[in-house]
């Protein structure tokens, strides 16, 4: 299965296991722009799986509404760049639900599926990266999958954890690799980051399609100058994996982290700074932050915005040579 | 579907309005050819919270028959260019055609004065070219290239000109900014209004009736244009809105519908709404109209209504084929002239479109471009292994 092919099994499976779920979003019913729920409103019916009209805020505040009663809600968003209108909702009513009720109420079973990050022509609004407009936000939980194995663990994990959540999908990896997922139903551990490759020398820490980018950078770097490189799939934003990092870190001493969302506040702030409290120490140089610039989602120079493998390579040279 | 002076003769009221016209100017000829003849719009308007609407019986001059049809021809010839150069993936991305929304565009255009603007959303190829930029502007910012009207910055969705506030990437977001560039246009006292075009998809958003409502309040002089091709992306209207009358849908507002396939009645509503919300405050006006192709490049445009439904609207309803057949039939145009404008054009966007795939991109400077108006720090910040100093060049056609 490709990335979404496993999304649209991981909603096969929930909406076939929990009677109540619901999946709604623009276009949704015909099996969405990147086709996540394909033939899915065939199988389990107009009354489950269906169009909204545009309406983002209106999405948002109804999936709510629905979790509210108790049911499942899976909202699909159909562009990350779209979900401003929402955002109101999401953080001002979603995740203080349950706070502000004393914990009578509550909106957990509620999931968006929002298609996020670069696609290579998407230009300002088909290719922004907003996790970090969230992570500001205690009582949500945001994950970011890296390929079709974990997209359905994460997303069935998300469905059935008792509180709001966001899956931000980089929308580049729908397509981009197959892998052996199981049919079965399963669900990723939430806040926890994976180690996908060990090292000793340098902590390279991404999410999404970053990850992919990092994986080839620490083989370059293995390559040209022998250095091990260990690789960290951040997986979760909020609540984010400090001890796996923190583990990491304290044994190599040196970090880099990549995303594509700009420098200024973007996810890798938040890391920077906590590593700095927690591992001071150990760090033998500067963490390193390499991401997108501080200039809007730019068109044509797509590929110079992005922290893409060169970038990645040189910023771990000066940090390694630091 | 032709409305031509004999066949009125079928309407009463009509006959009157010709008789009393024939007595002015009515049809004058020069040569045997007609220079100026009198139609009566296709389908009647329907209005909403007025007591009078917009003109049925409208004037045609030779000039201007020649102008409309250029201006139609012209954008169904940059959308087709667009369509080919996204299928040789020339353009990349986003890329929504406006291919039989032609008289839309058009009638408003033809009714607006200078001191007029327009706000519209992505769909807005034709927009920018009769807003004065030329085919290689529109095709150009289309293939990224530094000949685009927006230099190749913002690609599809982003052009914009002088008093043409753009094409906007979020749904209905451009709505609220058209009825802020109407209070401008108050406060000025330059006696200007605000077109603010939104699809039947964007009319569910809220911020749409925030938009009514403050217009309301203060009286501003903004038109709110829902243009109806009955699709918001791939969800017909019915199954979209509790209520298809979108020109019924500002409560308070008077609204007009109108045929958006026929150039003239589209002018004429438009030349009515301009004097009205001059006057008296918002409306809104439904132009109900079709497009041909997919919502954009990506939907095939077939999977949520039928071949023949695309086809029948083709044969029997092309604002353009029904706009030819009547300046022809009314002698205002003859198929000479009619070939050639086409030939014309053809070359035209033609030559367009080699320039705008031979053109080449901005510098990558451009990438850290005007930003910010004095960006308070000199240099751009997340650009390691770069040493880049933020770059202002220029200001905007608004100060």
């Amino acid at each position: 299965m490709n990335m979404f092919q496993a999304i649209n099994n991981a909603m096969d499976l929930a909406l076939e296991q929990d009677k109540s779920a619901l999946l709604f979003g623009e276009d949704v019913g015909f099996g969405g722009v990147f086709r996540c729920s394909v033939n899915l409103r065939d199988k389990y019916g107009k009354d489950r799986v269906f169009n909204t009209p545009l309406c983002e805020q209106g999405i948002a505040g109804f999936a709510i509404g629905v979790a509210n009663m108790g049911a499942t809600a899976i909202a699909e968003i159909q562009f990350a760049d779209y979900i401003f209108p929402s955002f109101d909702q999401i953080v001002n009513e979603a995740a203080k639900y349950r706070y502000r009720s004393g914990g009578l109420f509550d909106c957990g079973s509620l999931t968006f599926r929002v298609p996020s990050g670069a696609v290579g022509h998407g230009a300002l609004y088909h290719s922004q990266s907003p996790e970090a407009y969230f992570a500001h936000t205690s009582g949500l939980r945001v994950v970011i999958p890296r390929g079709p194995i974990k997209a359905k663990g994460l997303l069935l994990a998300c469905i059935r954890d008792a509180n709001p959540c966001i899956v931000f999908e980089p929308k580049t990896l729908y397509r981009a690799a197959v892998e052996e997922v199981p049919t079965e139903s399963y669900v990723d551990e939430l806040g926890k980051a994976d180690i996908l490759r060990e090292g000793k020398d340098i902590t390279l820490i991404g999410w999404g399609t970053q990850v992919h980018v990092l994986l080839e950078v620490a083989e370059l770097a293995k390559k040209e100058m022998d250095i091990e490189c260990e690789v960290i799939d951040l997986v979760s934003i909020l609540p984010w994996d400090t001890q796996t990092i923190c583990n990491s870190v304290n044994k190599t001493g040196r970090v880099l982290i990549a995303h594509e969302a700009p420098y200024t506040q973007g996810f890798g702030s938040e890391i920077a700074a906590y590593i700095q409290e927690k591992c001071f120490l150990r760090l033998e140089a500067p963490v390193k932050r390499v991401t997108g610039w501080d200039t809007p989602f730019p068109h044509v120079f797509e590929p110079f915005y992005l922290p893409d493998k060169h970038r990645c390579l040189a910023a771990l040279k000066d940090t390694v040579n630091y | 579907m032709l409305r031509t002076l004999s066949r009125v003769s079928e309407l009463p009221i009509v006959v009157k309005q010709l008789q009393k016209n024939a007595a002015q100017s009515g049809v004058a000829k020069t040569n045997n050819y007609a220079t100026e003849a009198t139609v009566q719009v296709n389908r009647p308007f329907k209005l909403h919270r007025l007591d009078e609407g917009p003109e049925m019986t409208v004037q045609l001059t030779k000039e201007e028959a020649l102008k409309y049809y250029t201006q139609m021809q012209t954008i169904r010839r940059i959308e087709t260019s667009a369509g080919n150069l996204y299928k040789e993936k020339i353009i990349r991305g986003f890329c929504h055609l406006y291919s039989g929304q032609e008289a839309c565009a058009v009638g408003m255009k033809a009714a607006m004065r200078d001191v007029d603007n327009i706000i519209s959303a992505y769909r807005v190829h034709g927009w920018t070219y009769l807003m004065g930029v030329s085919p290689l502007g529109v095709l150009a910012e289309l293939t990224g290239m530094k000949s685009g009207c927006a230099r190749g910055k913002g690609g599809s969705m982003h052009m914009y000109s002088p008093n043409f506030y753009g094409g906007n990437g979020i749904v209905g977001a451009q709505v609220p900014l058209g009825a802020g560039v109407g209070l401008a246009c108050k406060y000025k006292g330059n006696g200007g209004m605000c077109l603010a075009l939104y699809g039947d998809g964007a009319a569910n958003q809220g911020q749409v009736f925030e938009a009514y409502n403050m217009a309301y309040l203060w009286k501003l002089p903004v038109i709110f244009v829902c243009e109806n091709n009955n699709y918001g992306m791939g969800t017909s209207s019915e199954r979209a809105s509790c209520n298809t009358d979108y020109y019924t849908r500002g409560d308070a507002l008077p609204g007009i519908w109108v045929d958006g396939m026929d150039v003239l009645a589209v002018r004429s509503a438009t030349e009515f709404a301009i004097k009205y919300v001059n006057t008296h405050g918002p409306l809104v006006m439904e132009t109900n109209t079709y497009r041909y192709s997919g919502h954009s490049m990506s939907d095939p445009g077939t999977s949520y209504r039928t071949r023949e439904e695309i086809q029948e609207v083709r044969q029997k309803r092309d604002p353009i084929t029904s706009f030819k057949e009547l300046c022809i039939e009314l002698g205002l145009i003859t198929t000479d002239e009619v070939k050639a404008i086409d030939l014309k054009v053809r070359k035209e966007v033609d030559e367009a479109t080699a320039l705008a795939k031979s053109d080449t991109e901005l510098p990558l400077s451009h990438l850290w471009t005007d930003v910010y108006s004095h960006n308070l720090e000199k240099k751009i910040r997340g650009t390691n292994g770069f040493d880049i100093d933020h770059i202002q060049e220029r200001k905007g056609v608004n100060h």
